[in-house]
């Protein structure tokens, strides 16, 4: 039968079985970016500290999980770790390797963003008595999050469809299910198209949002 | 080096002391040696050309730049440092924002959070750094708005208003936090003409209240009605100082006639 004849007839059937995944695909990618978003942080301030000795450490981790596929550092994670003696769970080294890999490039989009902010008002916040610590809170960040937020969209749509990459240590998302009707039906060029959609029912409303955010003004500007 | 002078809070003591400052950027020396005391209620007004150091000073005296030698004391404290057996150490940055908090810094370029209305940039530093609540902090906030003549602005973000205004709402801000010494660093340079008065009569007013206030300008005019004292400052030192009347009308120093001359000349 011709790809789109199996479509019109079995695409229902298939569809129940590859979405049962989606909750799964949801779960990670949310854990992922959550932790993404907030190691990410740390490294970007640890990046800018004053103390070369703990920048060091800061840059070499960015380069690291940039310059290296997600896919290498998912494996590093869940069959090199047990080698050290502790065997991560699939889902936490989902979470740890996806999560890692997006906290490189948020640090880099914080930094971007808090350097933007010019330096007058650091200095505004520290005469006021403020710490640095409280200055990025109350004042660098709130101002720098606007210029910040198409990106971070951005890579957290990578993020999702890294997802992808998670059924090779054993998560039952997406992908997973739509390999093992695969092996059944032996349908890929129907099965592949149809697990590609629903990811993209996904990342165009997230896509959309960030150029909405990108646009929307704040009261103050 | 000699040893510094200790001092305790005390109303004899001045409450700024800076001594023997020195302030280097790479190779550039910026301050080479600056003593200054300026007492309680004092105003002193620091002029001299560009490139002077004044602004440095000013900066060194609430660290946002660190000295490369010498040392700063308000009230007695050592500011921006601490010390022990073995010499002199860097405060924390917990323990270096405790001693800001007493002291006010006026940029020449506003510097206001664009971010939060005029309220909210008088407001956040008396409720975060003091812990003041937020109905507390805000009447504070609405007197000092009031005080600078802008009552009317309180919910105004700072782009909505003139650099005039937004300088007052600096100064109030700086005010909210209640601080002993006012640091005005050229508050008015960066103003149009028309601008100027208005942010000099704020100055003018806290200066007759009894703040203590030093004072880097270009107006010199302004610098003689509301000083007490005059400091003439050139190449990173202090030429030459003293009452309005004898430094700007009948200076001793040939540098200081030339800068005065100069200006008159423009």
């Amino acid at each position: 039968m011709h790809p789109v004849e199996v479509f019109l007839t079995k695409g229902g059937t298939y569809f129940a079985w590859i979405v049962q995944g989606l909750p799964e695909t949801i779960k990670v990618a949310i854990c992922a970016v959550l932790f993404a978003l907030v190691f990410g942080l740390v490294v970007a301030l640890v990046r800018m500290t004053r103390w070369r000795a703990l920048r060091l450490p800061a840059v070499m981790y960015v380069e690291f999980f940039r310059g290296t596929p997600a896919f290498v550092q998912l494996f590093v994670i869940y069959f090199g770790l047990p080698d050290l003696g502790y065997q991560p769970s699939p889902f936490q080294a989902a979470i740890v390797g996806l999560g890692l890999n997006g906290a490189a490039y948020f640090s880099e989009i914080y930094r971007a963003g808090i350097e933007s902010i010019h330096k007058g008002q650091m200095e505004a916040a520290l005469t006021l008595g403020m710490t640095p610590i409280r200055a990025m809170r109350y004042i660098i960040l709130p101002q720098a999050i606007r210029s910040m937020l198409p990106p971070i969209t951005t890579v957290a749509i990578l993020l999702l469809k890294d997802t992808a990459l998670v059924f090779t240590v054993g998560i039952v998302e997406i992908l997973a299910l739509s390999r093992q009707l695969v092996t059944e039906t032996l349908q890929s060029g129907v099965v592949y198209p149809m697990a590609g959609a629903i990811y993209l029912c996904m990342t165009i409303p997230m896509a959309r949002l960030s150029a909405r955010l990108e646009r929307a003004k704040q009261a103050w500007q | 080096m000699n040893p510094p002078p200790q001092l305790s809070p005390s109303p004899m003591n001045p409450l700024l002391r800076i001594a023997g400052l020195h302030k280097s950027f790479a190779s550039l020396e910026v301050l080479s040696g600056v003593d200054l005391d300026v007492a309680r209620g004092e105003k002193v007004s620091i002029i001299g050309p560009s490139g002077s150091g004044k602004t440095t000073l000013l900066r060194c005296i609430n660290y946002l730049e660190k000295p490369t030698s010498g040392h700063i004391y308000i009230d007695g404290n050592l500011i921006g440092e601490k010390q022990t057996n073995g010499g002199y150490v860097h405060l924390s940055d917990r323990e270096l924002a405790k001693e800001r908090q007493e002291i006010g810094f006026v940029f020449q370029r506003f510097n206001l959070f664009p971010h939060l209305t005029a309220l909210g940039n008088v407001t956040i530093a008396p409720q975060k750094v003091l812990g003041l609540s937020k109905e507390e902090a805000e009447r504070r906030g609405r007197e000092m708005l009031e005080k600078v003549g802008l009552s009317h602005k309180i919910n105004e973000y700072p782009e909505r208003l003139s650099g005039g205004q937004q300088q007052r709402v600096a100064i109030a801000r700086v005010l909210a936090m209640q601080p002993k010494l006012m640091l005005f660093d050229e508050a008015t340079s960066a103003l149009d003409p028309e601008l100027i008065g208005e942010v000099l009569r704020v100055m003018r007013q806290l200066a007759e209240e009894g703040s203590t206030m030093v004072i880097v300008t270009h107006e010199i005019q302004f610098a003689g009605e509301v000083s007490d004292r005059v400091v003439f400052m050139d190449q990173g030192k202090i030429v030459e100082q003293g009452p309005p009347r004898d430094v700007l009308i009948s200076p001793q120093q040939p540098r200081t006639r030339d800068f005065l001359k100069h200006l008159q000349d423009r």
